[in-house]
């Protein structure tokens, strides 16, 4: 549906870039009209009245007028900022993460109202101190889901039976799954630990109660994280920039450690 | 720009064109810019050109401070009437001339020549931290002020900064935040408008 001539969205601000002397392209995120970008006009003047309600990461109720080229950004009023974020080093590189992932994997005006309450749902969770890194695996596999490239978890991608609790392969390139016969030897396939697969199961089933209520240690942690970004870089086929400041922080010690709750 | 102006001459194109290049310069501006100097004195045109040939030939970064100089190190880092024991951390040059605008503040100054942006992929290795880091290390610095933009990529690169540089045991402070002046309280964000309210100062 194209938004009338004046319309009134929620949004949550993706990104933003500068324009010109004092404007902004904002990259909004809106539950009905997808991805789209609007100018904010002044918003780089310290007076400006949008410019603390657009800040990146903020959850926003805009006035957008269509423009010639892009649409202009007329009044916004701040939802939430999740200000905890926004205090919190770690908590606000894994939500620019998540911003840039829905970022990347949303062209401009396709359906949205799952993905923007994912993302919005993820931001409360990351400000509210929820297992940060937990929480993004969650955000992970379902917008894979969301967006149509659900890994299979279920049966083997090469015989199609029913997987067994035995290692078996990850493999991005097939898109899921391959048991131990047909996995070993696929040069793209990578081993996939028992726990780690049933790991992966219950993030896709949507229970993010139940993840958060599993012990998942270090080891298990990384081990899915590792397979979930391949997976991501493989769909999207290209690096998601974000991930090299969360590893950065690890290794430096001065992040949190992979996956343990706080 | 060669189909706007397709009558025009060659060496008029060109000139339009390398404005046209300039941030913030359009279509239009760089026409009005091109059409003003063909009509200048030639004086006036060519000392336009010697400037631009003087700021790309004489103007470095200070090896102190890292701003862009024309003497090595820069005036303010060899000031000695300046306050040795405080560094205010910026993200480019022009922030120390509107710090310096103020007139408030008579300590050195670090330019970060950038801002940690994780979507971009800018990260701490491509500023000028390890500089700062190495400024840090003779002790005679007591504070470090953090004044990058009370944006998104600003605050990142604050809270990095912070985690490196408290372990070392000086003081490290942000700029405060809070309302601008000739600003209109309700057209106030909440998050400015809660940090004006913790920032609240007794009326003397």
């Amino acid at each position: 549906m194209p938004p009338p001539r004046v319309y009134k969205t929620e949004a949550i601000v993706l990104r933003q870039r500068k324009l010109g002397e004092a404007d902004k392209i904002i990259t909004l995120y809106t539950p009905n009209y997808g991805k789209l970008e609007a100018v904010a006009k002044g918003v780089r003047r310290p007076k400006s009245r949008l410019a603390g309600h657009l800040e990146v990461l903020t959850y926003t109720s805009a006035m957008l007028a269509q423009g010639r080229n892009l649409d202009v950004v007329t009044q916004a009023q701040a939802i939430e900022s999740f200000a905890p974020l926004r205090e919190d080093l770690d908590r606000l590189s894994r939500a620019i993460y998540a911003a840039e992932l829905v970022d990347r994997f949303s062209p401009e005006g396709a359906e949205s109202y799952h993905i923007f309450q994912l993302l919005l749902g993820t931001l409360r969770r990351l400000a509210a101190g929820a297992a940060a890194d937990i929480v993004l695996r969650y955000f992970e596999m379902q917008l894979l889901n969301l967006a149509g490239f659900q890994p299979q978890m279920q049966h083997c991608l090469g015989c199609r039976k029913s997987l067994t609790p035995v290692p078996n392969y990850f493999s991005p390139a097939a898109g899921g799954v391959l048991c131990p016969s047909c996995g070993s030897g696929t040069a793209s396939s990578r081993p996939l630990s028992v726990s780690a697969l049933k790991v992966m199961r219950l993030l896709q089933s949507g229970a993010l109660g139940d993840v958060l209520r599993v012990r998942i240690g270090p080891t298990l942690a990384q081990e899915v994280e590792f397979h979930l970004r391949v997976y991501v870089i493989h769909v999207l086929e290209r690096e998601v920039r974000s991930v090299a400041f969360i590893d950065r922080l690890r290794r430096e010690g001065v992040g949190e450690p992979v996956g343990v709750p706080d | 720009m060669r189909d706007i102006t397709p009558s025009a001459a060659a060496p008029v194109v060109r000139l339009i064109e390398e404005f046209h290049k300039l941030p913030g310069v359009g279509p239009k501006s760089a026409q009005r810019l091109t059409y003003y100097l063909l009509r200048a004195p030639q004086e006036e045109a060519q000392a336009l050109a010697q400037a631009i040939l003087e700021v790309k030939e004489k103007i470095t970064f200070c090896s102190v401070c890292q701003n862009v100089t024309d003497s090595d190190p820069c005036l303010i880092c060899e000031d000695s009437q300046r306050d040795r024991s405080v560094i205010c951390v910026v993200e480019e040059p022009l922030d120390i001339l509107a710090l310096e605008r103020t007139r408030s503040y008579h300590g050195l100054y670090h330019v970060l020549n950038g801002v940690i942006s994780p979507m971009d992929g800018v990260g701490p290795e491509d500023l000028k931290v390890e500089e700062l880091l190495e400024r840090l290390k003779g002790g005679a610095v007591q504070e470090v002020i953090l004044a990058t933009n009370p944006n998104l990529e600003g605050e990142a690169t604050s809270m990095y900064l912070s985690r490196l540089l408290r372990p070392l045991g000086l003081r490290v402070t942000r700029l405060a935040r809070g309302l601008p002046t000739g600003a209109d309280l309700e057209y106030a964000d909440d998050l400015t408008l809660s940090q004006a309210l913790e920032g609240r100062q007794e009326v003397s």
